[in-house]
């Protein structure tokens, strides 16, 4: 069955404070939803992320290997978190998103994986 | 021959393209194989004569060479093959049985046409995609004819077809007619798309006349192939209106310098009867229904200006109520628009001005040349010259169409004739 990434993305300073009210309606959104994808069978993983300040970029040249401080892209979003899901065909997927976007209350990306 | 190829081609290009995208699944192999297939039609016919079932014929021909195509190439892994399909709930490439006898089974070519439909409309391409993969694969337009329709070059158009193909093929995009409570929202992208090509072609932002005219006859044969195949949805009906009672002015809409005419100054009696007649018996069909949406209400107003003999007995307050219907339905600025210049026709150029003034979403015309020109002809026959001809300065800007554009111009020296 095809798989597809769902993209939860965010302003690139968004950081959550999950003692704030807002931060627990989120948590338990998302929480609803993952259960519904594991019920369904339609889970495959999925993660919230640090945000993209904590990230590092390594390259590898002929086997030097450099490494830059913070995310790829200078964006003003970057990607907040993920699914992998399994799903018959798009517009499944796309079903799952709009349950994605609104659990997260973001944009959803759905990209499908190659294989 | 050769007329007669091409009539075959127009009627069965797209029917045999959906039916064999969902045995092949595959829209590439598809229409490669149909392309194929006319290609031996027009070395074979000639000396064998027309086929009793041309379109039978062609599809079991394509069919033939493309699972040949499928076996030779079946080097490839099974499982990357697979991974290369639109989501089609039953393959089987070798169960063809019903493809033999066609006439049986018109109930499934029909269904192949709606799922293909709805696969070039689907709301993850973007409306210029839509627009162009439903040419492509329902209408059989060549690449260059559709990039010559849009003026755009033809590498662009031939990009666009390629990457929302693509798109469909990765994305595992079902080749299936939606559910029914999908069905409304789904619809609604497959009428905006065919709207958009009749209003590409009726309007003429550029290039050539004669490829506009190309256009409208398209969008007109997909609202009728539509409308055969959901006689139940009225806004399919709705749309078939509009676009036919639309066309039926054609004929008056340019002058014989090229010059757009005005809907109050057309010649009526030049007014293509027959699609006012077929455009009227699909009002009324509608209205016998009583489901109203936007195209069903569009096409009524369309049949109250087609019922005026001349210009001066149009039914103005009817016009203006069915505005007020339309807007409570698709509350849009444009729409705000047409029921002032219809209330500047019953109540006067100053009521037209004031409905104007009161639009919410103003901001929404700034770069609308209508507005603009419609502005101007209110303000002109309130006599205010000056913002009059500031406002048709305006519309001459922001028209890219040289019939628009000679109209407008005289408009705006009639104007300003009246300053001196």
């Amino acid at each position: 069955m095809p798989q597809y990434l769902l993209g939860v993305w965010h302003d690139n300073d968004y950081d959550m404070d999950f003692s704030t009210p807002d931060a627990q309606r989120l948590s338990a959104q998302v929480g609803a939803f993952n259960d519904e994808l594991q019920r369904t069978g339609t889970w495959v993983f999925g993660a919230g992320l640090h945000p993209a300040s904590s990230a590092t970029v390594v390259r590898s040249t002929k086997g030097d290997v450099s490494m830059t401080d913070g995310p790829y892209a200078e964006s003003k979003e970057q990607m907040g978190g993920f699914w992998v899901i399994e799903a018959p065909d798009l517009d499944a997927a796309l079903d799952w998103a709009a349950k994605a976007a609104a659990a997260c209350e973001g944009p959803v990306e759905v990209r499908p994986m190659q294989g | 021959m050769t007329d007669r190829l091409d009539a075959v081609f127009r009627r069965e290009a797209g029917r045999c393209t959906a039916t064999l995208i969902r045995v092949l699944g595959d829209i590439d192999l598809a229409e490669d194989a149909v392309a194929e297939a006319f290609a031996v039609a027009a070395e074979r016919w000639p000396a064998d004569g027309v086929p009793p079932n041309p379109g039978g014929w062609i599809l079991t021909t394509a069919r033939n060479r493309a699972i040949d195509r499928l076996r030779r190439e079946s080097t490839r892994t099974d499982r990357h093959v697979a991974a290369h399909r639109l989501h089609v709930d039953s393959l089987e490439p070798d169960d063809t049985t019903e493809l033999d006898d066609l006439d049986a089974f018109a109930d499934v070519v029909a269904d192949d046409q709606l799922r293909l439909m709805f696969l070039c409309c689907h709301p993850a391409l973007n409306a210029d995609a839509q627009v162009a993969l439903t040419l492509r694969l329902l209408g059989g337009l060549d690449t260059d004819e559709i990039a010559r329709a849009f003026v755009v070059p033809e590498a662009t158009m031939a990009q666009r077809i390629v990457r929302a193909k693509r798109k469909l093929r990765d994305n595992h995009a079902p080749y299936r007619i939606p559910r029914p409570a999908e069905l409304p929202d789904r619809l609604d992208a497959v009428l905006a798309t065919i709207y958009l090509i009749f209003t590409e072609g009726h309007t003429a932002t550029s290039g050539d006349a004669l490829t506009r005219v190309d256009l409208s006859n398209e969008a007109i044969r997909l609202g009728r192939v539509l409308v055969e195949l959901m006689p139940d949805e009225p806004e399919a009906v709705g749309l078939l209106a509009l676009m036919l009672l639309t066309e039926a002015r054609r004929p008056a809409r340019v002058d014989d310098d090229g010059s757009m005419v005005r809907l109050a100054d057309q010649d009526r009696a030049r007014w293509d009867r027959a699609l006012v007649d077929e455009g009227h018996a699909l009002v009324r069909a509608c209205l016998r229904r009583n489901q109203p949406g936007p195209f069903q209400v569009q096409a009524a107003i369309a049949a109250v200006h087609a019922d005026a003999p001349t210009a001066d007995a149009t039914d103005w307050s009817q016009i203006v109520a069915l505005y007020d219907q339309l807007y409570a339905m698709r509350p849009n600025a444009v729409v705000a628009l047409n029921r002032a210049i219809a209330i500047a026709e019953l109540d006067g150029p100053g009521a037209g001005l004031a409905a104007l003034a009161s639009i919410d979403d103003a901001a929404a015309l700034a770069d609308y040349q209508p507005y603009h020109a419609g502005r101007a002809d209110l303000l002109a026959r309130a006599g205010h010259v000056h913002e009059a001809v500031a406002a048709y300065d305006r519309a001459l800007d922001l028209t890219t169409n040289p019939a628009e554009r000679e109209f407008l111009g005289r408009q705006r020296r009639s104007t300003q004739k009246n300053l001196t």
